[in-house]
């Protein structure tokens, strides 16, 4: 892990986000004092955390195995936290049933945690984690066993919860929908380092590298090589087929570098029925065989050929009026040059 | 749709009994019984046919009688040692506890490379005849043995300790022959319990001790059950280690059955004594059962 370094706004909602390995749980395991930097530090709240170990830093932790007490009823396990800090026996009661009303578990204070579900559970590891108001919850890949559903009404909750206690909360997942959801900012992580941190809309919308692109949503990639400066952030650049197209460079670029442009697929339209894309200067537009379509619901997909240039998938929103196209078919492209990213590129 | 989708929504139907299915597992536990039938007719035949054979000798005697039981219960010194022996017992149980249990925690907690070193350790007295391990003890132990050797050279001591013939030497050599069964018993348990809990203690504020004694200890209380049942019923029946190294007044029952069926001969007053011991021991299985409830302890369950 190298150059990991962030600052989370108190009572905000921050997630680490990555694929596994990149370190993500590593820096949260560092945050709860169950793994130690080799050099760095951490502060809470202006306190330094070093040499401070898990249980006097004041942190709530949510773990992906729940990690409830077995041995423990509902009640038990929420006031775990409060009888280790020795407070009163009326002080613990009230919290509690704050505590169970917050995660709507009413009603099951006397269960034993074999007795409910694992969406359950994880309110119960939620609510003993928020009831001695910690500094920060941490949280490490929470809604992890839980089916897709469950995951995402929980989502929600978790959310609201969070803004509802004003908490801190430091989350940690692989799951890019499930960051973008919930979180006010969002650290990708790669190879133990933060490859960028932003708002979830910066992230989708102007990554600045191509791993981002890729790794937050979806994206097309045309590799190219770059022409011009435009203007404005602005490049011109040519595809390998000879294609050209303008996009806003991620990073600074020098003309005649090898670049990657990236394109969300739900940005790039088909032309209207009379085969005609608007022209313009700011519009980027191509034509290719529709090879694939693959219908999802509330939208279709078509993978559309571009011959030496690559291919591009698309993503077409399901209207009665819309004319679904079929494979083998010819389409014009169009999508703006503003949605279009470019990243340096290793020359080949 | 996803495999977890599908299951969720066949869950919600209301399962209809299937004939086919019903016989299926009827054939099911056939199949069961048949890969039982071995130890089952194992068990039939060299513990229950032999074990209904010592209850018949126990009231036989040239005709029925209940002259060995009446017999034990008149003389004192049987029913003595009896009390001595569940005394014994008990007492080996808790050494071994006291001493397996920190052990069995070293061994669930340090990393795996050192746990397998000392797991071997723990299991290589298994390989050596339980013979020769307490004539071992008698050598390490008796009043000229290395034990009393470095003691009074140390100066410790003037004179050389009893260690051997006493109650001290029983339990010393019983606690070392039946550790083991402690410490696995134990350790299995421990094994089961998930480190996270342990962390979730520790970020939810407990200090090692308050998560040991509040998370850790109430979670391997089945291995404690287990250990200390097994450890004194193993007790109740010793005879080697007590009889080598015990003296004149730490006679065991087992010690005494064998003296009837040896020396007196007198097979029908071994078999009754054989059965009382039996008894004994399944009244105290029961008790303790009722006490620690352990089927809902092996479950699991608090």
């Amino acid at each position: 892990m190298r150059d990991v370094s962030v600052i989370v706004a108190s009572g905000s909602f921050f997630t680490l986000l990555g694929p596994s390995g990149s370190g993500k749980t590593t820096t949260l395991m560092m945050v709860a004092g169950f793994a130690y930097p080799t050099r760095g530090e951490i502060f809470v709240d202006g306190v330094p955390m070093a040499g401070r170990p898990p249980q006097k830093r004041d942190l709530g932790m949510v773990f992906q195995s729940y990690a409830v007490f077995p041995h423990l009823t509902v009640a038990q396990n929420i006031a775990f936290p409060l009888e280790i800090r020795k407070a009163p026996r009326a002080e613990i009661r009230r919290a509690v049933g704050e505590a169970l009303e917050l995660v709507r578990l009413q009603g099951y204070e006397g269960r034993l945690p074999r007795q409910l579900s694992g969406g359950e559970q994880q309110r119960v590891a939620l609510a003993r984690a928020l009831v001695f108001r910690p500094r920060v919850l941490l949280m490490d890949e929470p809604l992890g066993a839980l089916d897709k559903k469950l995951r995402a009404h929980m989502q929600l909750e978790l959310k609201h919860i969070q803004q509802h206690l004003h908490v801190t909360v430091l989350y940690v997942t692989h799951d890019q929908e499930e960051a973008l959801t919930m979180s006010d900012r969002v650290a990708v992580m790669r190879g133990g380092r933060i490859e960028q941190v932003g708002s979830p809309s910066e992230l989708y919308d102007a990554p600045e590298s191509s791993f981002v692109a890729d790794f937050i949503g979806e994206s097309n990639f045309l590799d190219g090589v770059a022409l011009s400066a435009e203007g404005g952030g602005r490049w011109r650049c040519r595809a390998a087929g000879g294609l050209e197209f303008l996009g806003v460079a991620a990073v600074p670029l020098q003309a005649g570098q090898s670049v990657t442009a990236a394109v969300r697929p739900e940005k790039v339209a088909p032309a209207d029925e009379a085969g005609e894309v608007a022209p313009g200067r700011s519009v980027n537009s191509c034509k290719g065989v529709v090879e694939e379509a693959i219908y999802v619901g509330d939208a279709t997909r078509y993978r559309v050929g571009l011959g030496p240039d690559g291919a591009l998938t698309i993503k077409v929103t399901n209207r009665l009026a819309t004319r679904p196209l079929s494979a083998g078919a010819m389409v014009a492209l169009a999508w703006s040059p503003d949605e279009t990213r470019l990243f340096p590129r290793a020359a080949p | 749709m996803s495999t977890a989708e599908e299951a969720s929504v066949s869950a919600d139907v209301t399962p209809v009994p299937d004939p086919s299915l019903a016989s299926a597992e009827r054939r099911e536990s056939w199949r069961y019984f048949l890969a039982l039938l071995p130890a089952l007719l194992l068990l039939a035949a060299l513990f229950v046919y032999p074990l209904l054979g010592i209850v018949n000798r126990s009231v036989y005697k040239a005709g029925y009688t209940l002259e060995s039981y009446r017999q034990i219960f008149r003389v004192p010194v049987y029913l003595h040692v009896l009390g001595g022996t569940f005394k014994i017992s008990a007492l080996v149980t808790l050494l071994c506890l006291a001493l397996g249990y920190p052990l069995a925690y070293v061994l669930a907690t340090c990393r795996p490379r050192t746990a397998r070193l000392l797991m071997i350790i723990v299991v290589l007295p298994f390989f050596t005849s339980i013979i020769v391990r307490t004539y071992a003890w008698m050598v390490l132990l008796g009043r000229n043995g290395i034990v009393n050797q470095y003691l009074t050279a140390l100066g410790l001591t003037d004179k050389p300790l009893a260690l051997l013939y006493n109650q001290g030497g029983v339990l010393i050599g019983m606690t070392y022959v039946l550790l083991p069964y402690m410490v696995l018993t134990v350790y299995s348990v421990m094994l089961g319990i998930d480190p996270g809990l342990i962390r979730a203690a520790h970020s939810l504020g407990a200090s090692r001790l308050q998560a040991f004694r509040r998370v850790f200890l109430p979670l391997s209380l089945p291995g404690i059950a287990g250990g200390t049942l097994l450890v004194f019923i193993l007790s109740l029946g010793f005879f080697i280690t007590p009889a080598l190294m015990g003296g004149p007044s730490d006679v065991m029952i087992a010690m005494l059955i064998e003296r009837e069926v040896e020396i007196t001969l007198n097979w029908s007053f071994a078999s009754a004594l054989a059965v009382v011991l039996l008894a004994l021991t399944l009244v105290g299985f029961l008790g303790y059962n009722r006490i620690v409830r352990l089927e809902r302890i092996f479950e699991g369950r608090p």
